[in-house]
């Protein structure tokens, strides 16, 4: 059943009536170079049982391996109460509340999902969400242009250790609108950004500064003082964390000597599914005093005429269905839905229940490194402190024992050669609350009998021969 | 009927220009502009120092449904803003052409200052945009 309300004769009648004979005939003054034509890769519709049955195929092609790829998306223990309520009618088809008056418990539930983040980040305002974050970061690195008025330069630092996809993502949002994205190097023995390298920028025009806490490589880096460096630089600091770290770490309101500016990140952390990489949510926070700046929706607590509790958007000034082009984001809609999920699993453990949930993943990794450097040919490749993910050196090519290892149904961790060549060969390893002992333990036996079968075999592997 | 004070001069987009003797002048935005946009709960100042053009896009003022441009009615440059606006927008309502006055400005041609048009000019102006 196609979900369009027209019938062929309605469409006919609406052509005719114009006077065009085509719907092609509408987009006659596109240029025939523009258009791209049929799109002959698409197949034609399945029917619900077909389909079914493909999902199921494609489910079970992937099997149920152990994960322990973290790389921005991260294999949590979800309590079935949150998908369970998220998915209840009342939430599960609301869309955008324009209408307060129809709108109390969405707007409600949204009103709750700020406040949660706030306090988490230690930020005086979040917003209703973003669509995930990598969006998020160009999106605060947008506002931090707007914001810093101050500065003329547009350059913005981006540290190496960012991850690469949001890396790639805020390129290709802020290279049309001649922002600089400046480069600055990790130091190569702690996988810290460089603070001397940074140095080299005092004094410099510098629009923002993006601090991640941690790292792309798990790392813990020197938040303080990269904080710091930015306020005396007259530059806007923008935090992309893990929310869930925040559970155990000081929150980026505190970093410094007054806090970050901007603070975004992903929030899939917080009971969203890994899903094959979405749908996540993205979230972002600031200071008060650059919330005009801000993009997406706010949704504020007020009175009604009786003086009862109530919610409607707020500050919709900044917004595109009132400031058109000069809106601060052409985005300004949210994840609804995935916010609905990170509330109710905010909610359900609560600050105490999110720090053991912190703490029992960064346990299990230090656990997960120990064992696998215990392996001839393994070892950790920065000497800091991490949250639930370590960078580890092998003495191997990565992409083999990886693709050993998940032939043994182990997602071995996150190949760092394509993204990070100067490392080496290393992977990405991280270890959530859920991998118990035994896939930890089952993880290093297959690493080491992987590796040292590779090293003996005279005979090259297959897969290598291409 | 709004209020269009004869010592002022006004440009078509609103903005009304007093001439300081000093060879700066003050701008704000006129009453029956501030009664259009309603109630303002904030103001985006420019940046004092910055030189503008006439016509450029300086200013912001908000109110609770809109969002509308202000536009430098002079070429020259920024002298001072009023500070007051940050915590008090309400004062463009109040008292547009007093407490609510937007900025200083030090114009490079006068001669743009003569082509404004007068408190009458204006007031016709205002009531054709009506209609």
């Amino acid at each position: 059943m196609p979900f369009i309300p027209h019938t062929a004769d309605d469409v006919n009648r609406m052509l005719s009536s114009i006077g065009v004979d085509s719907i092609e005939s509408l987009f006659d003054e596109i240029p025939e170079d523009l258009k791209c034509g049929a799109l002959d890769a698409i197949p034609t519709g399945m029917s619900e049982m077909e389909i079914t049955e493909l999902m199921r195929q494609r489910a079970a092609a992937d099997g149920q391996p152990a994960c322990f790829i973290g790389a921005g998306a991260y294999d949590h223990h979800i309590p079935a109460a949150v998908w369970e309520l998220a998915t209840r009618g009342e939430f599960y088809t609301a869309y955008t509340p324009y209408q307060a008056e129809a709108s109390q418990g969405t707007l409600q539930l949204l009103y709750e999902y700020q406040s949660m983040m706030t306090a988490l980040t230690g930020m005086d305002v979040s917003n209703a969400s973003l669509y995930d974050g990598a969006s998020a970061v160009a999106e605060s690195i947008l506002m931090a242009v707007r914001a810093n008025r101050k500065s003329k330069s547009r350059r913005v630092l981006l540290p190496r250790s960012l991850h690469p996809a949001y890396r790639k993502t805020v390129q290709t949002i802020v290279h049309n609108q001649k922002i600089e994205l400046v480069e600055v190097p990790f130091d190569s023995a702690t996988g810290k950004t460089d603070l001397d390298a940074l140095d080299s920028y005092s004094g410099d025009d510098i629009t923002a500064l993006v601090v991640p806490q941690p790292n792309f490589f798990g790392v813990l880096e020197n938040v303080d003082a990269l904080t710091s460096w930015a306020k005396a630089n007259g530059a806007i600091s923008i935090a992309v964390i893990n929310p869930l770290v925040h559970a155990i770490l000081k929150p980026p309101g505190e970093w410094g000597d007054e806090g970050v500016d901007i603070c975004c990140g992903e929030g899939q952390p917080l009971g969203i599914p890994l899903s094959s990489g979405g749908p996540y949510l993205g979230f972002i926070c600031c200071r008060q005093q650059h919330v005009r700046q801000m993009p997406g929706r706010i949704i504020g607590g007020t009175e009604d005429l009786d003086g009862k509790r109530g919610y409607a958007l707020t500050l919709q000034a900044r917004e595109q269905h009132i400031r058109r082009s000069k809106a601060t984001s052409n985005i300004c809609t949210n994840q609804g839905l995935m916010v609905t999920a990170a509330t109710i699993y905010m909610a359900l453990l609560g600050g105490e229940g999110m720090a053991q949930t912190a703490a029992a993943a960064h346990a299990n990794t230090g656990r997960l490194v120990e064992k696998l450097c215990s392996i001839d040919g393994v070892d950790t490749l920065f000497d800091s402190p991490v949250f639930h993910e370590s960078v580890l050196r092998i003495n191997a090519t990565p992409k083999n024992v990886l693709r050993s290892l998940a032939a043994h149904n182990v997602l071995g961790g996150y190949d760092m050669s394509k993204e990070y060549p100067e490392l080496g060969d290393a992977i990405l390893v991280c270890a959530t609350e859920k991998r118990t002992e035994q896939q930890i333990e089952s993880f290093r036996d297959k690493l080491d009998r992987i590796m040292n079968r590779q090293a003996k075999c005279p005979v090259t592997p297959k897969f290598d021969q291409t | 009927m709004s209020n269009t004070p004869d010592e002022l001069k006004y440009a078509k987009t609103h903005e009304w220009v007093k001439d300081n003797g000093d060879g700066t002048v003050t701008v704000g935005i006129s009453d029956h502009a501030q009664e259009l946009l309603g109630d303002l709960v904030f103001v985006e100042l420019p940046e004092a120092g910055r030189s503008v053009s006439a016509g450029d896009e300086i200013a912001v003022v908000e109110s609770v449904k809109a969002a509308s441009d202000i536009y430098s009615p002079l070429s020259g440059k920024i002298l001072g803003v009023n500070e007051v606006l940050n915590d008090a927008p309400e004062s463009i309502n109040d008292s547009p052409y007093e407490e609510g006055w937007l900025f200083t400005l030090k114009p490079a041609d006068n001669s743009e200052l003569d082509a404004l048009l007068d408190a009458a000019a204006y007031a016709k102006h205002a009531q054709d945009e009506e209609h």
